[in-house]
């Protein structure tokens, strides 16, 4: 029974990822009016891609062939160090806020040389464009981290998830401002809008895409893949951590699909909300971002002034 | 320890002797500093791991008050085995990296500074007498100075010494007046003996002496405002002294602020920790931002210098702050992690400085807008700065994440322990250091991406080739180091913290570890816990069963070609790429209010006249540092106002001259009387 729960916990972010890209694409299609592609279109594409032929920039080094890889993994080890559908599993080893944050870290890190290293100009300003909106986001991450952290008396993120909600009705303004604060940093990190267009190949506008332009194969397919589970993520820390309800806290097979249940409706949630944003508002410039990364910041502040 | 500064005396005037020979000096300088730095590296670690410290007092000096006291305890221990660390790397690097200074100028006389600069840091770190430690001080700082201006061909390099040994020296000047004051109140040169006698001395001097020991030692680390030497000073030196330079000699001045501040003049009022707090949440902010203005690959580094330091401040400000408030046992949190950060940042800052100098050597020039592609020139060299790159922007698994972690819990028990105002601070630093990070990893993707990664953009390095075996193995083996600390961080944590733990204020704590548990390291019993093994475990696990998935089991039948990037339909020739101040540039767009960019544009015409014909357009991209132009300008012009006041008493006019005297006289006769 706990290698299931192990296992499960290792491969639900991967395995079910694409399926909320493809519920965002889904709303936004029919809030457009048009029907849309399948929700289990991002699967095909995966597998298009996963058996396709490669082409490399003559100009790569080891960098841009590794990265993939590396980015990959790092979502991978992160979805499986953040509390998903079962809030009994004490990580005690990766499970760290920080940990987490800079874990991410390395993925970011290794998208931004790879984006560098094709030396063609859209790539190296993808880069810069990411590395400047993730230095500025990570303030807010860290204090909404922060916020929930002290109000739980732990780091430990499965120890917050574990937590009862009713407890801390006395920082129900605390939370609210700090879960206002993480929804701007998810927005920013995961190249949604008003900060990032995911579906444009427009040059003034990319940032994301710009930066895995070069990318074909299944070196693409690993990329476009840890995005759908960076977003993944950040949707499950939003839902775990604001909203701790519904996590298994023990074995038994009803809670664990009491969990599993409630991890997918939270995740819906938030696409469906991310979708409803991308079809509302127009994408900022680029140079009014870091306004809006400030207030994520400054919402966060408050709210840890607030903790007494 | 007379050993250990026997050989490198023995090192230093033996390199002076040899001065004829280019071959036998390097050899003979690079012999001794080994064997001096592998002498104190087993000496300190003994010391650290058996617990018992040694003395050696030679009072034969016939001088009134000075006496060569030396003495090792935990504390000094920790900075001779950091200083021992990076000498070891550094010399075999430079044995390697000194042969192209061969025939242009005197090695002997490199090798001779090279050890008396190390002999006085080590001095510096085991003195206990107030003179004793000026004198070896000015040793340390003179020789430096010499080898900031050792590279004497280049104007500039002499510049940046000048203005070195100028701020050492004002420095030095506010360290005099600190012990004088110390001297006054406690009669005694002598560290124990001022220790003992601190509680005589009144409030009031004992925040000047907090002022004065603060801006002086604050200097020599490169605090911010009083960092101005360091990023001309750093890149000037040799890049194997700029290793020291920059990872153990500024530590000197974090070593003597701990020894004054949590040693010698306890119990220490509230609001000093809460000033070394701010003063370290500025210097780290302000450090990476100026970082990232840079092009020059040795000046960014020195001032990601100038922002680790203040992260180190940010650990021992808490510290400071909970001893003020008898919370001891959060104390040697704070103090463990800036101890610890310390250690990591001489590893990686080191290795960083030294891959740079690998790349210098190659391509001949700092300007990183020169650089481009080496990592297809240099593989080695890329992966060592890879690595250096990783472990200072806190990306696990390295070691600067566990250190950046510490601080961050420290500052964390901060925000839930203290009163309000100094809650406020806390959360001030917190989200200082927690910008710092995301500004060094962009800063970082920065030097790494514009200087290996893309196409060449200079003749100088489309030729570049890997350095000599010497110089690789010097990075190699501190390459080593980051992981290693990182993997066993729970191990050396253990061993820091009960360097902490010896410090008289912390007696009272509980012999038993509290920060280390046997994977990993976890605080407050529970609030929080990493592990690097476990990390590094699953990293690694998760990472090859990617690769066999997606390369062998889904398809094995792709074809990878190699074919150009895609190019809209032009050529793409190097200029097309983004460069390091157009990478920065965004972020210096959006700080411009602290980084104050300017933009001059010069277009040249072939009919000067009628302006119809361009011949070339120049754009000049600037940030101005505004410590030059809102601290240090005015503060020079009101020195020289006054200097222009004070001038006017002297008329040259000899009776004039015989009534100052008088006047001097009956002023001293009121004061005897």
């Amino acid at each position: 029974m706990n290698i299931v729960i192990i296992v499960l916990q290792l491969i639900l972010v991967p395995l079910v990822s694409p399926l909320f890209i493809g519920l965002i694409k889904k709303v936004k299609a029919l809030l457009q009016n048009r029907q849309g592609s399948s929700l289990i279109q991002p699967y095909l594409d995966l597998w298009k891609l996963f058996h396709k032929d490669e082409i490399i920039s003559k100009d790569a080094s080891v960098i841009f062939r590794i990265a993939p890889y590396i980015v990959f993994s790092v979502t991978i080890v992160v979805g499986a160090s953040i509390p998903l559908f079962a809030s009994f599993i004490k990580n005690g080893l990766t499970g760290d806020m920080l940990m987490v944050v800079y874990t991410l870290a390395i993925g970011t890190f290794f998208l931004s040389l790879a984006g560098f290293d094709i030396g063609g100009a859209f790539g190296g300003f993808g880069s810069s464009r990411e590395m400047t909106v993730s230095a500025l986001a990570e303030g807010g991450l860290i204090f909404s981290f922060i916020t929930v952290a002290l109000i739980n008396h732990s780091s430990n993120l499965f120890t917050i998830a574990a937590s009862n909600p009713f407890t801390h009705s006395h920082y129900f303004l605390s939370l609210t401002l700090a879960l206002g604060g993480f929804f701007i940093v998810l927005l920013a990190e995961t190249a949604r809008y008003p900060f990032d267009n995911p579906a444009t190949h427009l040059e003034l506008t990319m940032i994301h895409e710009a930066m895995i332009l070069e990318y074909s194969g299944k070196r693409l397919a690993l990329m476009e893949w840890a995005a759908a589970n960076k977003l993944l993520i950040f949707c499950a820390l939003l839902g775990n951590l604001f909203f701790p309800f519904g996590l298994a806290a023990n074995t038994s097979i009803t809670s664990l699909i009491i969990g599993i249940i409630s991890f997918m409706v939270k995740g819906g949630i938030v696409c469906v909300v991310i979708a409803l944003i991308e079809s509302s508002i127009a994408k900022s410039r680029f140079f009014r971002l870091p306004d809006l990364l400030m207030v994520s910041f400054i919402l966060n502040v408050i709210a840890i002034g607030l903790i007494f | 320890m007379i050993v250990l500064i026997s050989l490198f005396i023995i090192g230093s005037f033996g390199s002076l002797m040899l001065q004829n020979n280019d071959e036998y000096s390097n050899a003979w300088t690079t012999f001794f500093a080994i064997a001096g730095s592998l002498w104190g590296l087993i000496f300190s670690g003994l010391t650290i791991i058996s617990g018992s410290g040694s003395a050696f007092v030679a009072k034969s000096s016939s001088l009134p008050f000075l006496s060569f006291s030396v003495s090792i305890d935990y504390l000094s221990a920790f900075f001779i085995f950091t200083c021992s660390l990076i000498t070891l790397f550094s010399s075999l690097y430079g044995w390697g990296y000194v042969k192209h200074y061969y025939k242009k100028y005197n090695i002997g006389v490199l090798g001779f500074f090279y050890h008396l600069f190390i002999a006085g840091m080590f001095l510096v770190i085991m003195a206990t007498n107030s003179i004793f430690f000026i004198i070896v001080w000015e040793i340390m700082s003179i020789a430096s100075y010499f080898l900031v201006v050792y590279d004497h061909n280049d104007e500039e390099n002499v510049k940046a010494g000048f203005l070195y040994l100028i701020m050492t020296h004002i420095g030095t000047a506010f360290i005099i007046s600190a012990f004088l004051l110390m001297y006054s109140y406690t009669g005694s040169f002598d560290f124990a003996a001022i220790k003992s006698g601190a509680g005589a001395i009144p409030l009031v001097a004992k925040n000047l002496i907090f002022l004065f020991a603060f801006i002086g030692f604050g200097t020599k680390a490169g605090l911010i405002p009083f960092h101005i030497w360091l990023p001309a000073a750093h890149p000037a030196a040799p890049s194997h002294v700029s290793s020291i330079l920059s990872s153990v000699m500024i530590k000197t001045g974090i070593y003597m602020f701990i020894r004054i501040f949590l040693d010698m003049i306890q119990p220490a009022p509230l609001w000093w920790g809460l000033f070394i707090l701010v003063m370290g949440s500025i210097s780290s902010v302000l450090g990476v931002l100026f970082a990232l203005t840079e092009h020059d690959i040795k000046k960014l580094l020195a001032y990601h210098s100038i922002e680790n330091i203040g992260i180190i401040l940010l650990g021992l400000g808490s510290a400071l702050t909970f001893t003020s408030l008898n919370l001891p046992i959060f104390a040697v949190i704070g103090l463990t992690a800036s101890l610890f950060h310390t250690l990591n940042h001489a590893t990686f800052k080191s290795l960083l400085f030294l891959s740079a100098g690998s790349v210098i050597n190659a391509t001949h020039t700092r300007n990183m807008e020169e650089y481009g592609g080496l990592m297809k020139h240099m593989p080695y060299t890329a992966f060592f700065f890879l690595i250096g790159s990783m472990a200072i922007s806190a990306l696990p698994p390295f070691n600067g994440f566990f250190s950046e972690w510490l601080t961050f819990q420290a500052l964390f028990n901060g925000i839930q322990l203290m009163g309000f105002y100094p809650k406020w601070i806390f959360i001030f630093s917190t989200g200082s250091l927690a910008f710092t990070g995301g500004l060094a990893l962009a800063c970082f993707v920065k030097a790494f991406g514009a200087t290996f990664l893309a196409r060449p953009r200079s003749s100088h390095a489309e030729h570049a080739k890997e350095s000599s075996a010497s110089l690789l193995i010097g990075m190699g083996g501190l390459a080593l180091v980051p992981l290693l600390i990182g993997i066993f961080s729970g191990n050396v944590v253990y061993l820091l913290e009960n360097v902490s733990k010896s410090l008289a204020v912390f007696k009272q704590t509980s012999k038993m570890s509290f920060l280390t548990t046997p994977l990993g390291l976890s605080v407050n019993s529970g609030f929080a816990s990493v592990s690097d093994p476990a990390f590094i475990l699953f990293l690694l696990i998760t990472v090859c069963m990617v690769v066999v998935i997606s390369r062998y089991l889904i398809n094995r039948s792709q074809k990878e070609t190699v074919a150009r990037t895609w190019d809209c339909g032009t050529d793409l020739t190097p200029r097309m790429e983004i460069t390091a101040t157009g990478f920065a540039r965004s972020i210096v767009m959006i700080f411009k209010g602290i980084l104050k960019p300017s933009i001059q544009r010069d277009i040249s015409y072939h009919d000067s006249e009628s302006r119809y014909l361009p011949i070339g357009k120049t754009i000049t991209l600037k940030t101005h540092d505004m410590h030059h132009t809102h601290f240090y300008q005015p503060l020079y012009d009101i020195m020289t106002a006054l200097a222009y006041k004070i001038k006017k008493i002297q008329s040259g006019n000899t009776n004039a001259y015989i009534l100052y005297i008088f006047i001097a006289l009956i002023i001293a006769l009121f004061f005897i009387l």
